[in-house]
């Protein structure tokens, strides 16, 4: 499946944090062609293993592959006497990026409503100035109070009506890019991996509730028991108002992060890696744990050897996420060059501090 | 509806703040020891007691211990300075009674302040009356853990009382132990240890029991007092079946099962978005390989309160739904 | 209903010329004559039975939106807003930029740089900007042009118990009225007016009440409707589904005691639910129209429209019939004589 067409359906599907099985048949018809076998785990991490080629197969090297399919959203927290909806957040959402939106309301079907502002004709002047507080919103979906309670229940999940649009060049703007861009970065890595030989059993984990606990990555981790654990993950894009040390150029390839959360000579592995075949790529330094499924994978059971790469995403946790599609096709291609590059032989030296 | 609640006025009395959990552990293995076949204590101390069955291994998990106030200092003149095991608010606990494990009485009270809003813990203090350090010293000890004194009261609607955080957890469970003959499931109910300082002895348990569910039992909080933050769950109007908190997103399966289970049975129910707080499900669902889990919750005014409050029906509809719940395929 | 292809055209102040081709397309076949004036309104002329008094109805073509000043180093476009708009609804949404319509992302510092307090505060519109893919000054030179008017790109959506959701139903939802009754009303003589420029000060209302220089004008619009909950009801300007808002007094005018009286009287006769407008904020062509020359009597009748000058309004179904039926009911009475 083309790359940006599977992201299309992903991004355009909802899959609010714990509410993610949505994504699972896009995710699992994508994946099988290029995995031996496709399983869901207890909390719903959807698990595909594409197996090594090694002399003796039974005892390959792991090396676990996370991207979240969690997006974050609003939950129905409460209703009002003429129907109108009062609704909390899963995840981080900035209030102020809400107001004025177009929801879909996810009860026994799905309702389009809106968040609706107040006429400015109707505020005084120095109202424009705070910022509306998420308590004081309300979703309008046009029903009265009855229809409403047969059709939602508190609750039920809420995302921001948006489709997957294409904006100039090979950008796109969308919701829930991250981290949907690193499961379609996944998908490239298959493809990729589907040309070279590798001897490591490869664990391709769209994992669950990455925004709220990690707990997706946490108990997935401990089910896998890699040798190797990847986040990959989006990483905060340039934009005026933010410092140029903080974020990623959108077509500079993906960020590699560098920190203690990074295994420092898998690091260093993974930048040769792309010298060597070309690849573009940029730092990205994060001090201590980061916000990302690296963060458990790297202290589960005796502690797993972690990377992150991050796929350069402007405008971050709002409806109009945008990213490169450059990116992502050169993050798929980075973590297939680097996966094939490891062996049981060289993992030993590498992992040496 | 009869039912009696004396059990639960005699749970709430029993001393057992976090990690001092002795004697509220002998306590309840007392109560449930005749109706169930397995009981262990682990090294953090948690009681876990087991009903064997065939079905699907299931961690019911009610703490057992208590918030409280544990002793730093002693000063010259016998007044002891505390810190807080727990959440402890400065405001619930000004002018409290307290009581320590050998029965030691005090008050707590507080400097004179000028702006009593800025008032903290180490601004406060606890007068045991004794009149000198030595005096003080014979009856309370650096590092001993208090707990809030005071009467149970009850009417026909509700139970006021402290601790009903989460001796009413505890309360549900040891009913259901004994009102489930021939368990359906492989039962492993967990008096779970330090739940108040972070969920620590539930998360222990899980991963000895590594069970297939978990099922937490606590209280949750109102949002039907006078002004209160908006919340829509009120008293006495049902069993609460939690959607979030900040410690877990209840596995959408076991939420659906105990919503159609609670409707099958006719017993009222409300749906829980909490913006805040934790209970054990939050520990359980993220051990080992992951576990579905769920929370069954007591609706409470005044919560870490000295009175707490909740509604004799709720208490029994929670019940009432956690034994369906048990009762049940559990097919998720 | 025309409503979908009135709201989803571009009609930014100033800029109405693709509104104005469609309204000319759906009327001219059933209007005597019509021109375009020097600033761009519609003056229609619909012959018929006359009573002696000139009838005018208005409705405004425009709409509020952006405007492009500046395209950055990095490509982003900075702009400023044209007409009435809260400048906290525009984050985090879609806009069309230019001719082409081009789609664009008006984006936001992601949640997790932010410090707590920043939050709270509404972003002011220099720290806004427009984003379109484009990571160089001259990649977004090649698509835009400074002075490009920029839309919101919501969909017409029907949704809820009837309702519609869309942009710019102030006052598309007005041009609608006015274009149904061109067509369907056969004999009474009226002017059909389609002004521009509303939302920047009542701009084209003047000018074409100066040429036409009714006697009775009609001022058709979406207006304010914000029947939230546990809003004092002295509050709430207009209910959703309580039919036409007939209005008392805004900013711009003091509406005649007399035609009102008679207007509610035809919509008891006719059985037709009205409620009156019970804000004294916002204003409309007519404050320019019932001044004009020697003056005119005026009247605004309205449909009751949510969240209005954000990308999202709402409107219900059952008060636009509801309008309509009204306005037929008075030009019948027109026709009459009453009026």
């Amino acid at each position: 499946m083309d790359t940006k067409a599977f992201l299309e359906l992903l991004c355009n599907e909802n899959g609010v944090s714990g509410y993610e099985s949505n994504l699972n048949p896009t995710i699992i018809k994508a994946f099988e062609r290029y995995t031996d076998e496709i399983k869901v785990d207890k909390l719903g991490n959807v698990i595909a293993l594409k197996k090594g080629k090694s002399l003796d197969s039974s005892n390959n090297i792991k090396i676990m592959i996370a991207a979240h399919m969690d997006e974050i959203g609003l939950m129905v927290a409460d209703f009002e006497d003429n129907g109108f909806i009062r609704f909390t957040n899963i995840g981080g959402v900035d209030p102020r990026t809400i107001l004025g939106q177009e929801v879909i309301v996810h009860g026994k079907e799905d309702l389009l409503g809106v968040i609706g502002s107040k006429p400015p004709h109707l505020q005084d002047p120095e109202e424009q100035d705070k910022a509306v507080k998420m308590e004081d919103m309300t979703i309008d979906i046009g029903l009265s109070k009855e229809r409403v309670q047969e059709l939602v229940n508190i609750g039920d999940t809420i995302t921001i009506n948006r489709k997957l649009q294409d904006l100039i060049g090979s950008r796109i703007t969308a919701k829930a890019l991250d981290d949907r861009a690193g499961i379609a970065a996944m998908l490239d890595c298959m493809k990729e991996l589907n040309q070279i030989n590798h001897e490591a059993d490869i664990y391709f984990v769209s994992t669950v509730q990455e925004e709220v606990s990690m707990a997706g990555a946490l108990v997935g981790a401990y089910n896998i028991d890699p040798d190797i654990g990847i986040a990959v993950d989006v990483g905060f894009g340039s934009t005026p108002e933010l410092s140029k040390s903080k974020t990623l150029e959108l077509g500079n390839g993906p960020g590699i992060t560098l920190g203690g959360n990074i295994h420092p000579n898998l690091r260093k592995k993974l930048i040769n890696v792309a010298t060597e075949y070309n690849i573009p790529n940029q730092i990205e330094i994060n001090a201590g744990p980061t916000g990302t499924d690296a963060r458990v994978m790297q202290i589960t059971r005796e502690g797993i050897p972690s990377l992150v790469l991050s796929i350069p995403l402007k405008y971050m946790h709002t409806s109009v996420e945008l990213v490169d599609m450059k990116d992502i096709k050169d993050t798929g291609k980075l973590l297939a060059f680097f996966i094939a590059s490891i062996t049981k032989e060289s993992l030993e030296g590498l992992l040496c501090y | 509806m009869e039912k009696n609640f004396d059990l639960l006025k005699e749970l709430v009395g029993v001393y057992g703040p976090s990690s001092n959990e002795k004697a509220i552990r002998d306590f309840i293995t007392k109560e449930i020891k005749d109706f169930v076949d397995e009981i262990e204590v682990d090294s953090l101390g948690n009681l876990i007691v087991r009903k064997k069955g065939n079905g699907k291994k299931v961690m019911i998990s009610a703490h057992m211990d208590q918030i409280g106030l544990m002793v730093i200092d002693i000063d010259e003149n016998g007044f002891l300075r505390f810190t807080n095991v727990g959440g402890i608010s400065p405001s619930v606990s000004l002018s409290q009674q307290v009581i320590f494990e050998n029965g030691t009485i005090g008050v707590v009270y507080a400097e004179p302040m000028e702006d009593i809003s800025k008032r903290k813990l180490e601004n406060m203090y606890i007068d045991i009356g004794a009149f000198s350090k030595e005096e003080a010293e014979k009856k309370v000890g650096i590092g001993d853990i208090c707990i809030y004194k005071s009467e149970f009261a009850e009417n026909e609607n509700v139970v006021f009382t402290r601790y009903l955080d989460d001796r009413v957890g505890c309360f549900i469970a040891i009913e259901a132990i004994k009102e489930i003959s021939s368990p359906k499931n492989d039962l492993y109910f967990v008096f779970s240890v330090q739940e108040e300082v972070g969920l620590r002895g539930a998360k222990t348990a899980a991963f000895k029991i590594n069970p297939d569910i978990g099922m937490a039992l606590d209280v949750t909080s109102h949002g039907d007092t006078p002004k209160a933050k908006r919340f829509a769950v009120g008293l006495d109007k049902g069993a609460a079946i939690k959607v979030k908190d900040n410690s877990v997103i209840t596995h959408p399966k076991v939420k659906e099962l105990l919503v159609n289970l609670a409707s099958k049975a006719n017993i009222p129910y409300q749906m829980e978005v909490l913006e805040f707080g934790g209970t054990d499900s939050g520990a359980i669902h993220t051990s080992r390989e992951g576990v579905p889990s769920g929370v069954i919750s007591v609706p409470t005014r005044y919560v870490h309160s000295t009175v707490e409050m909740a509604s004799k029906n709720d208490i029994i509809n929670c019940q009432k739904l956690l034994v369906e719940f048990l009762n049940d395929e559990l097919n998720i | 209903m025309l409503l979908r292809e009135l709201t989803e055209a571009s009609g930014v102040s100033g800029n109405e010329k693709e509104v104005r081709d469609l309204i000319i397309s759906e009327i001219k076949d059933y209007v005597s004559s019509f021109k375009i004036d020097r600033i761009g309104n519609i003056i229609a002329h619909k012959k018929g039975k006359s009573t002696g008094k000139k009838l005018m109805i208005t409705a405004h073509m425009d709409e509020v939106g952006l405007i492009v000043t500046e395209i950055d180093n990095m490509g982003l476009l900075k702009f400023i807003t044209v007409g009435g708009i809260d400048k906290r609804i525009l984050v985090s949404k879609t806009v069309l930029v230019g001719k082409e319509k081009i789609l664009g992302v008006i984006g936001a510092k992601p949640i997790h740089l932010q410090k707590k307090e920043e939050r709270t505060k509404a972003l002011n519109l220099d720290e806004l900007y427009i984003d379109i893919g484009a990571s160089t000054k001259e990649e977004a030179e090649e698509k835009i042009n400074v002075g490009d008017y920029v839309l919101f790109s919501t969909k017409y959506t029907e949704f809820g118990d009837d309702l519609i959701k869309a942009k710019a139903l102030d006052n598309r939802v007005g041009c609608s009225l006015l274009i149904d009754l061109v067509k369907e009303v056969e004999d009474i003589e009226f002017y059909a007016v389609f002004t521009v420029m509303e939302e920047v000060g009542l701009v084209g209302a003047g000018p074409a009440a100066y040429e036409v220089d009714p006697d009775i004008a009609i001022i058709l619009e979406g207006t304010l409707c914000y029947d939230m909950p546990k809003l004092d009801t002295h509050l709430i300007p207009t209910y959703l589904n309580k039919g036409p808002a007939i209005s008392l007094i805004d900013r711009t005018t003091i509406y005649n005691k007399e035609m009102r009286d008679k207007i509610v009287g035809i919509a008891e006769e006719n059985n037709i639910p009205y409620q009156f407008r019970k804000t004294s904020m916002g204003g409309n062509d007519s404050g320019k129209i019932h001044i004009a020359k020697e003056g005119a009597v005026t009247t605004t009748i309205s449909v009751p429209c949510r969240y209005i000058h954000s990308p999202v309004s709402v409107m219900s179904r059952k008060d636009y019939n509801n309008t309509f039926a009204l306005l037929k009911a008075i030009l019948s009475e027109f026709k009459r004589e009453v009026l």
